[in-house]
Formats: C-alpha cells, structure tokens, sequence
C-alpha cells in the first residue's frame, strides 16, 4: 500500500502571551516552540499503523520552509520511510489554495492508494488544504475520521458528523482522508529516534521539480491575502465583583449574557 | 561399616557423588547459560568494600531482622547451614575414610544443638506458611503460590536434621536410635547423603536458587550511589552508536541483572515496603524478579531446546507490563529492603529505555517531555520566565548570573522551585535566609534548564543527554564555589548524573552550617503543634541525608517533634517528583494521602519536608483526605524563615 | 445583482444563520440548495431565501457530501453565483473545500463577519485556537468565492416574510458513488465529552462533600454547560475522570469557564486552554484562581451557586 501523509510544522502557544508584530501580518515569535501540527501527528501515526499491518510505504510531504524539515524528520523516526519537502523561496506565504496545488503537484502520477491529511492544523484552522488537495486530484475524500481500516480497495472509516454523531463510510480507494485527533494514540518520538533518522535523505522539490514553473509562485497563486492579525478583546486579571449576593449575582447575569453565555 | 545391600559403602558414595556432580554441573550450566548471553556491567574492584557487605549483609544477616520473626528463622537456618555443611561433607567422606566422621565433641553438641534448632525452625517455617500465612507472603499479582516449594524445601531440611541425628544418635534423639554407642544407623546414613546430594541438585530449579547465588549477590552488589543510574550500555558508551536501547528480551539484561533475579527469595519485603504496591498500582517489585526469573527458566529450560526470544511471551509488554514499569517512582525503598541487594530500579529504568524507543510512552507523559524538550521544563513555561521568581526575594539580592561572574553559592531551583507558584515560595524562602546571612547568592535564571533528573528515570536517555548538556555549558561559563538546591531530585541528578567539580549540597545541609554557625537568628515559635519531618526519597535513601534537616528542625525552639514508623531509611515515598506529576497510573489511593495518614497516626499536625514535590502531594493529600486546617505541610526553608520572622503561629495554609 | 447560493445542512439555526450572512452583504439574490427537505421545511427556507432548489435526498436520507457535490456542482458552473455559503461545521468542512477546488473558488474559512470590498470579499476569521484574529481578503474572482461560517457566529435574523420560489431539481444521472455509508453512530448516551463543551462549569475541593455536587450540576444545567472538575474531586471518586480538567486530566477550551470553589492551581489551570472567559467563585480572596480568572466573586458557593441558578432559569425563561 502507498500511504502519502501531508504535514505541517506548527508554532505551540501554550503559555505565551501572544503579541502581534509591528508589521500587523505576523506574530511574535521569539517564545513560540515549533512542532508537528496536532492532528497531523494523529495522521503520521494512522499512516504508520496501516503500514505495519498491510505492508507498503508511507511518505511525509511538508511545504514550508527550511526548517519545517524538522517535522519531516519527526515522521520519519515514527516510521514513515520517505519524505518529501517541498521548499521554494517562491513558497513563502503560500496561502491554502497555493499550497494544496504545490501538493497536487507533488501528488500528481504517484501511485498513491491512500493520501492522509490531518483535519485541521492548530494555527491558521482552516480546515482546508486535504479537501481541496481531494478536489484537485479528484479523489473522494472524508474529512474528520475517528477510525480507520483498509480492506482490499476500500477504505471503511468511522468520522464525525453532525450533531455529535459519528458515520461509518466504506470508500474506494485512493482516497482522501483527514484526521481527527483520537483516532489513535501516537507514538513517542524520542531525542535518539530523531537523531537516528538525521542522516537519511530528504529530497527537496521546489518550483521546478514539481513543475510548477512559476518564481513567483505563491503571490501569483494565492487567492487570499492577510490584511491584519490582531488579538481579540479581552480582560485583565479578575474584576472582582462587589456588594450583596443578590447584586453580585445580578451582575454576573448580565456579564453572562455580553460574554456569550447566555 | 558401611556397606549397604553388598555394595562396598565407598562405591555407593562415589556413585552418589558422580550423578549428583554430573546433574548439578548440568543444570548450573542450562541456568548459567543465560549469563553468558547477558550484556557486560563491571562489578570488580572495592574488594574491601564488597568483602564487608559479604560479611555483613551475606553472613551477617544484617538485613534479616527487620522482620522479627521471619529473620530470626532465617538467621538460624542459614547458621545452622554453615555449622552443619561441615558435618555434612564430613558424612560424604566418610565412607572413604571410616572415623573421620568424629570432629570433637564440641562440635558434636554444637551440631546436635544446630540440628535441633534448625528442626524446630522449620517446623515454625512450616506452620507459618500454612497456618499463619503473613499477607507478605502471598502476592496479589502473583499467579501461583511458592508455598509448595516452600514446604518441599523445609521438608527435605527436616528429613535431613533427623536424618542426622539418627545415624550416631543425637542426644535428642538418643531413646529413638537403635544402634548401640560407637555404632551409625545405616540407613538414615544413607537417607542423608542422598537427601543432601538431592537437595543441592533441586536448589536451581525454584527460588532456593538463592542459596547459591545470594552470597554471590551480595559480594558483587552495586557499590554506586543507589541514585545513580546506569548508562545504558557498559560495552558501548557512544549512545547514538548503540543498536538497540535498554532491555525488551531476556538477554538485553546485564549478567548481575538476571543473577539478581535468580536471588530473589521471594520473601516479599521489597513490595512490602513499595509504596507503588501499597497503593494498588499494577507495580509489585518482587514480581519483576519473580516473573524474570521464570521467563529465563522457562526460555532456558533444563531440559530441552532453548526458546527463542521471538517464540516467547514479550519480556516487556506482556511478562511485564508498561502499566508495571510506568508505576514505580524510583524511591528506592525495595532495594533498601532487600536481604540479598537485589537492584530494581536500574531495571526498571533499562525496560523504560526500551519503551521509550519503541515509542511506547503513555500519552501523559508525552507533552510534558515534549516541553522538556522545546522549553526546558516539564510544564511548558516559557523559558525566559524561569528566573522571574527572584523578583519576590529582597531586590538585587539574588542575581540572575551572566556567562563569566562568579558567586559563592549558585542556586539551582530546577523547574518546579522555578515555575510552580506555590513552591517558588519555598525558593524565595530559602533565597532571603541565604542573602540575610550574608551568602552571595545567585542563579542561572533563564539559562538554566530542567535537571533532567526524572526524564532519565523515565527512560529518556537522548532527552536528559541534551538537558544536562545545555546545564553543562551553563555552568561551566561561570564561576561559583558550590552549587545549593532546594530540590532533592536536582541536587540527585547533579552529584550523579552530572560531573561537576564543585561539591553540590542541599538546602537542608546549607540551612545546618548556617545554624551552627549562628546565623540563623532562629526564634520561638509560639506553637503546641507536634511536627514530624517527611524524608524525601532523594534527599534520604539516596543520597544519605537524614540528620542535617533534624537538626534544623530540633533547633527551633518551641516545638515539639515527633518520628513516623517509616522515617530515614524506610521513608514512604509522597508519589513521585516531576513527570510522576503527569501520570495517570490506575491505583486504589495515592501515594501522599498514605503518607499523610501515616502522619496523622502518630499525632503529626505539621508534616516538614525538603522536596518542591513532596510539598506539592503532600498538600494535595491533606486536601484530599480532609486534613485542610488539621494539618499543614511546610518546606524546612519556609519553617525557618517563619522562625527567623518570629511569627507567631501562622494561619495555616488554605 | 449578486447572486448568492447557501448550502442547507439543517432546517434549523444553521439555515437561518446562512440567510443572515448572505443577507449581511447588501443587496442580494439568494439562493438555497439543500438534498432532500420535507414540504414545511421547503416552505420555510421559502420565507428565508429567493429561491429554493431542492434536490432529492441522498440514498441514505443524511448528508452525503460527495452526492450533494455531484448535485449542485453544475449548478454553481452553470449559474457562476458570486458567492456560496456553507458552515464551517463538520458536514460543511466534508464538502466545500470540494466544491471550492471543483468550482475554481477561493475558499475564505471559518469567517466570524464577511464584508464585499470590491473588487473582492474580506473576511475576519480566528486563528491559533481563537487567540488571534485574522483580517483576510480575497482578490478578485471571475469564478466567485466560497465562504464557510462559524456556527453562531452570525446571528439568526426574524424571518423575512419572503416568498422565495420552489424549484425541484434532480441528480445527475451519471452520479458514480466512490462512498457509501454503511452505519450511523449515536454516542453513548453516557459519556460526557468536556473538550468539546462550550460552557463548563468546574468544581474543586470547595465543594466539601460529594452531596453538594448536586447544586453545581444544576447550575451548569441551568447554563447549558457541562459540568467539570478538580483532581481532588475525582480523586475521591465523586465525579468520573473524564469529567477531569488539568495537567493529569483533559485539555479544554470553552468559551466559557465558570469555576466554583477551585482554588486555581497550576495543574489544574494547565489544561484549560483558549482563553475563555473565566468567572471564579471562591470564598478564599487569596485563592490563585482569581489572578487567571476575568470576573471574580467572593462568597459562599452554597449561597452563591443556588442564587445564581435561580436567576439564570429566570433569564431564560
């Protein structure tokens, strides 16, 4: 089975204070810690487990930059067996549009049977690129799986739904599959697995190895622009609330009610 | 004279003798063979020292008697074996040479004497495992009762005291002997050597393997510090190099590790004191002996092919499981109980090396290492903010040190001291007993990372490599004359993980000097509450200290101080430090909600201590047992800065 | 004028939340495409947008992304609207990015608020977790756009008292299903799922005794959340551990986070993420919850709790 897994380095902001930069386009960087994005580690994981019990390879794809390596390496001591690095200066604020056609074209006339995505990643959230890289390709595609098996040429895999309900689909493979966190229980990944995996060759693909042949690819790609970032509205320490326990509560309700909690 | 059925008596022993050897040598040989396979760990050197620990621990018994009765017994049996061995080979030669049986009449009534005590002792054995039946004895994770073997054993012993006696007719068992004086009864002769020949050749097929291997044990016993741990490899010491991480077969065990499990008498003191098996965990450390030891029988049978390791049950995963592995937190008191010096926790360590290559680490545990990785501490704070605390001491009295100044006594918080709001307070305590004593204090602020101290413990070699690197360099671009700690697992991994010329010490130590040397301006808690210290694993049993804190303690007047059952050396571990934090291990109670009652039980109101997480469980356990407003817990530093304060009794802490 | 098609995924807020949007960008004619609609639910989507197209239902009678693709996807090439709606919902994220490649549209996620800017639509959307907030703009567009909607995020507007046109549509004849679905999974009706609540109500050590949860579980009742917890409180078993916030127990992010008798602890606070907006009942003045927390109240949860759960049913009702 060729199993293709699509990853993305994220930044980690737990327990920072997150601080817009002075060029309103990006955020302060200087205590963000870098790592997989969440689900796509459920999804490497997924990828992994299906190798093991049916044989075959999977291969880690990132686009990002040079040190988005470190996630490709990452996939690789959890047992991917190649990876692939789509790196380009001309990739650079690729937007999701711009992105799924870099991997469409990574993708394009490999013999893939299954091609996993993790569902969303933790910091644009769009939720996005494996649906459109589906669209693209044109394979089915079933987003927010929870389970998954192989069978032969189908896939049978269990996903979210509405109302917190869950389906069970069967789906024709190759096909599209986004991750939802839960589905399994990832592997460690330790400092001597890393280490293991740091010789082995990743090969890089820029604009003319996927034939992309444009140098000013993703400003010519992109559909959507960033105009600001900016933080929401919101307190400082607790504002303690006075009087009785009628009154306290009474401005309670109605600081319930601004907030969204009623 | 003794010729039996017209066979000269000469030739039936060489006979004896001849299958006896030949059996023995093969079944030591099927046993030992895994040792052969097994990975190098030295065990030469300090013959002094190991000679002592032969006679003390070995022939001494020294460890025995912790359990009264149990180690009284033991102690006779195992005398009563060395008087009577000489008698024994004594009754081999015997037929050789007729007469040598006489070794003097004292020896005569000592033997007599030894047989009869060793007689009446295995009868009381006996009735013990059959009537009494001590909960030690019977394991609850165990899956079949020794107590068949037991009996066996004590059995073929009583056969052969009365057996003994018989045969020139013991004065206890004069009116029973037929012979005449100057006589031997021919067949409790024959009966003895036989039943002794049998013994020895079934010693290796159950746990009296011990009887061979206990000395042995004992000589070749660790002589490290019990905190320290051992590389993972001894034959290869580049560890990117190595093939294979840690121990997940039988043959990945070091020699002295499956000879420790060969050892294991099963006598249930090291779980007896666990506080991982006392608590209900899955964890039960003589099972990790007991269940190695029958794997390696099992694989390496006496008769028959050798199993293969692929044909077998997983050593680790199945034999032993994770949920095992994952429970113990280190804290030593199953090898501080040991008759025999068996080592667990090296053990265990190397089974945790091999599951956390093989990925196999429990998903609690992975964001905590994976912030010890990215941020330097298990909690996912942000590095820079590691040196914030010294803000709440005196200002400019504790530096953050720059690369090239030097101090007297840097202060190593490690993560929690530095990021846990309730135990920086324990820091700045002792950072403001120090500035007011005129020490020129200062620490690594941002520059310093997690002491990796537990991240090795959890098997996560290449992760703490790199922490104790980023440390190392930390330290060595600046100078300072000792390093002090507040934190037991620091203060552990820095004296022996580390290679740090200058000494490291305690902040109980540092608090004792600055009392003896009268700056401690120590004052009169006016106080009627009972205080009772709480040994850290780290600080006491592996590292030795158990007075320096005392001391401290005692000296502030007013207060009156009382010791649990389990203090110093046998101290009840409060859960664990660090990642122990973020487990979810499956158990009945935890940890510190028993050592909290064990506090209550002798009318402790105020539990001291000298560990950022023993402070941490310990409250929580006063909480969770309901004790809040009963009883409070208190690091050493904080109680001698309320002293200093000259506080009145303080509001306890909610 | 502006042609905008919405998808319909339920008969219910969704759609109303669809019409809204579309109706939020000025002068429009709207167009709703949903598989399969009973009569009184066509009759209603009648009232709220222009035009109704109603497919048949898929062969399952639920939502099929890929059928409803197959449905309306010559639509959208055929009529090249200026813009299609979807919410950013599960359903919603198995379908538009499909449609968003397969029509050639740039696909705006997730958006809180949506505003024409010619020639181009932007769009505020949150990301890293809800931390931040992106200002977006996709530029011009011969195809058109697609925007998914966060739910609730646009609010429901009063029904126009429209009469939209019916129009019944089939499905393509060459529709070749590469999924199908085999089974419906309802959740066990037990099981409480903390991490996705949107309200929670905490409980820690204050609460005292394991009877007086009660109080706390009607207030978060009351509120629509779900009730959680402390270590300590599932430590003595009172409450099961999925119910468990923390470094030791689950990682939450609501929006909002009403904690009762928790002192706030470092663990604890660890694994609640998001930034909700956080209110502290705490007898305890001192209690670290109130350094994290956005509103704090002092007092006596057992006065405390019971009054508020009587003023917020009295709010409601």
């Amino acid at each position: 089975m060729e199993i293709y897994v699509c990853i993305k380095r994220v930044a980690d902001t737990s327990e920072v204070e997150i601080e817009v930069d002075r060029s309103g386009l990006a955020l302060e960087e200087a205590d963000f810690s870098w790592d997989i994005n969440e689900w796509d580690n459920f999804a490497v994981e997924a990828a992994v487990q299906l190798k093991e019990q049916h044989g075959g390879t999977v291969t880690a794809i990132t686009v990002g930059g040079e040190d988005d390596e470190e996630v490709l390496r990452r996939a690789l001591a959890m047992g991917c067996d190649q990876a692939l690095h789509c790196y380009d200066p001309a990739f650079e604020k690729a937007d999701a549009w711009a992105i799924a056609t870099i991997l469409a074209a990574a993708l394009k006339g490999r013999a893939i049977d299954l091609l996993l995505f993790g569902a969303v990643s933790a910091d644009e959230g769009r939720g996005q690129v494996g649906g459109l890289v589906a669209g693209l390709l044109d394979l089915p595609l079933v987003s927010l799986a929870t389970a998954l098996t192989v069978d032969g040429a189908k896939a049978i895999v269990q996903h979210e739904v509405e109302n917190g309900l869950e389906r069970v689909r069967e789906v024709d493979l190759p096909a599209v599959i986004t991750v939802q966190t839960g589905i399994n229980e990832p592997r460690y990944v330790s400092v001597r697995g890393i280490r293991k995996v740091a010789a082995m060759d990743i090969p890089v693909h820029g604009v003319a190895e996927l034939g992309l042949a444009a140098e000013n690819y993703a400003s010519q790609t992109n559909r959507i622009t960033l105009e600001e970032l900016f933080l929401p509205p919101q307190g400082v320490g607790a504002q303690i609330l006075e009087g009785s326990n009628e009154e306290m509560m009474n401005q309670l309700i109605q600081l319930l009610q601004e907030n969204g909690g009623l | 004279m003794y010729d039996i059925l017209g066979v000269s008596g000469a030739a039936v022993q060489t006979l004896l003798l001849l299958l006896a050897a030949s059996a023995l040598t093969y079944i030591l040989r099927r046993r030992f063979g895994l040792l052969r396979l097994a990975a190098a760990e030295p065990r030469g050197g300090h013959w002094g020292e190991r000679l002592r620990r032969l006679l003390v621990i070995g022939f001494g018994q020294a460890r025995q008697p912790r359990y009264l009765v149990a180690g009284v017994l033991h102690i006779i049996l195992f005398a009563g074996f060395l008087v009577l061995s000489l008698r024994s080979l004594s009754l081999m030669v015997e037929p050789y040479a007729p007469g040598f049986l006489s070794l003097g009449e004292p020896y005569a009534t000592l033997k007599d004497w030894t047989g009869l005590l060793v007689l009446l002792s295995c009868v009381v054995a006996a009735w013990r495992r059959v009537v009494v039946k001590p909960a030690r004895y019977h394991d609850r994770h165990a899956s079949q009762s020794h107590t068949a073997e037991a009996l066996l054993i004590l059995g073929l012993i009583a056969v052969l005291m009365i057996a003994d006696a018989l045969i020139d007719g013991s004065f206890w068992l004069t009116g029973l002997s037929p012979n005449p004086p100057g006589e031997i009864n021919l067949p409790a002769f024959w009966i003895h050597n036989t039943t002794i020949l049998i013994f020895l050749c079934l010693l290796p097929l159950g746990k009296h393997f011990h009887v061979i291997t206990a000395l042995p044990n004992v000589f070749l016993s660790n002589l490290n510090p019990s905190g320290k741990i051992k590389p993972p490899s001894y034959s290869e010491s580049n560890f990117d190099a190595l093939e294979s991480v840690g121990v997940s077969k039988l043959e990945d065990f070091t020699w002295k590790q499956t000879l420790d499990a060969y050892s294991c008498v099963d006598c249930g003191r090291c779980s007896d004191h666990c506080p991982a098996y006392a608590t209900g965990t899955p964890l039960s450390p003589r099972m990790l002996s007991i269940k190695t030891r029958d794997a390696a029988y099992a694989a390496y049978p006496i008769l028959g092919n050798i199993v293969p390791p692929q044909e077998r049950p997983a050593l680790v995963g199945e034999t032993i499981t994770d949920a095992e592995l994952w429970s113990c937190t280190t804290c030593g008191a199953c090898e501080e109980a040991c008759p025999v010096m068996i080592e667990y926790i090296d053990r265990i360590v190397d089974m945790r090396r091999f599951l956390v290559d093989d990925g196999r680490l429990p998903a609690a545990l992975q964001k905590p290492l994976a912030a010890l990785e990215k941020r330097g501490n298990p909690y996912g704070k942000m590095a820079r903010k590691r040196g914030e605390w010294v803000a709440e001491v005196a200002p400019g009295e504790v530096r953050i040190l720059a690369p090239g100044e030097s101090c007297e006594a840097l202060y190593f918080t490690d993560s929690c001291a530095a990021f846990d709001p309730r135990v920086q307070q324990t820091a700045v305590a002792f950072a403001n007993i120090l500035t007011q004593a005129g020490v020129n204090t200062a620490t690594l602020g941002a520059e310093e990372v997690d002491s990796g101290h537990e991240a090795r413990r959890f098997g996560e070699e290449g992760l703490f490599m790199a922490l104790r690197e980023k440390n190392m360099e930390a330290l060595e671009s600046r100078s300072f004359q000792r390093i002090v700690t507040s934190d037991p697992h620091a203060l552990n991994s820095l004296r022996n993980d580390y290679t740090i010329q200058q000494p490291v010490v305690h902040h109980s130590q540092v608090l004792a000097e600055l009392l003896q040397a009268g700056k401690l301006p120590l004052q009169a808690l006016a106080d009627h509450r009972r205080y009772t210290f709480h040994d850290p694993c780290y600080l006491g049993r592996h590292n030795g200290e158990y007075q320096n804190p005392r001391s401290v303690l005692e000296a502030i007047p007013g207060i009156q101080t009382v010791e649990m059952e389990r203090s110093r050396k046998r101290s009840f571990c409060c859960g664990g430090g660090s990642l122990n934090l973020f487990q979810e291990t499956e158990c009945d109670r935890r940890m510190g909600e028993m050592r909290v009652d064990m506090a209550a039980d002798v009318g402790a109101e105020v539990v001291v201590t000298a560990c950022p997480f023993c402070l941490v469980n310990l409250e929580d356990a006063v909480k969770t047992t309901g004790r809040e407003g009963a009883m409070e817990i208190i690091d050493l530093a904080e109680l001698v800065q309320r002293s200093i304060n000259g506080a009145e009794q303080q509001p306890l802490e909610v | 004028m502006r042609e905008i098609f919405v998808i319909i995924e339920d008969f219910g807020d969704g759609a109303w939340e669809l019409a809204a949007a579309a109706r939020s960008l000025g002068e429009a004619r709207t167009t709703a495409l949903v598989c399969g609609a009973a009569e009184e639910n066509q009759q209603a989507l009648a009232k709220l947008f222009d035009r109704v197209v109603v497919f048949p239902a898929s062969a399952d009678g639920n939502w099929d992304a890929e059928y409803i693709a197959a449905c309306v996807l010559p639509r959208l090439l055929s009529e090249q609207p200026y813009l299609v709606l979807l919410l950013h919902s599960n359903n919603g994220l198995d379908l538009a990015p499909l449609l968003a490649a397969k029509s050639n549209r740039p696909m705006l996620a997730d958006c809180l608020s949506l505003e024409v800017r010619e020639p181009g639509l932007a769009a505020v959307r949150t990301t890293f977790g809800g931390k931040v907030r992106a200002r977006i703009f996709a530029k011009e567009s011969s195809a058109g756009y697609l925007a998914t909607l966060r739910p609730g995020a646009f609010t429901t507007s009063a029904p126009v008292e429209g009469a939209g046109i019916l129009e019944g549509a089939t499905a393509p004849a060459d529709y070749q299903p590469r999924r199908r679905c085999l089974q419906t999974l309802t959740p066990d009706a037990g099981a409480v799922d903390i991490t996705q609540a949107a309200i929670l109500v905490a409980v820690g050590r204050g609460i005292e005794e394991q009877e007086n949860l009660e109080i706390v579980q009607s207030l978060a009742e009351a509120l629509g959340g779900e009730l959680a917890c402390t270590r300590p409180v599932v430590d003595k078993k009172w409450l099961e551990k999925s119910r468990q916030v923390g470094t030791s127990g689950l990682t939450v992010k609501p929006k909002i986070y009403l904690a009762v008798g928790v002192s706030g602890s470092f663990q604890h606070l660890g694994g609640v993420k998001g930034k909700p907006y956080m209110i502290a009942i705490n007898q305890d003045p001192a209690a670290p919850i109130f350094a994290t927390a956005d509103v704090g109240i002092i007092g006596d949860l057992f006065e405390l709790v019971p009054l508020l759960e009587e003023k917020i049913r009295a709010h409601k009702s």
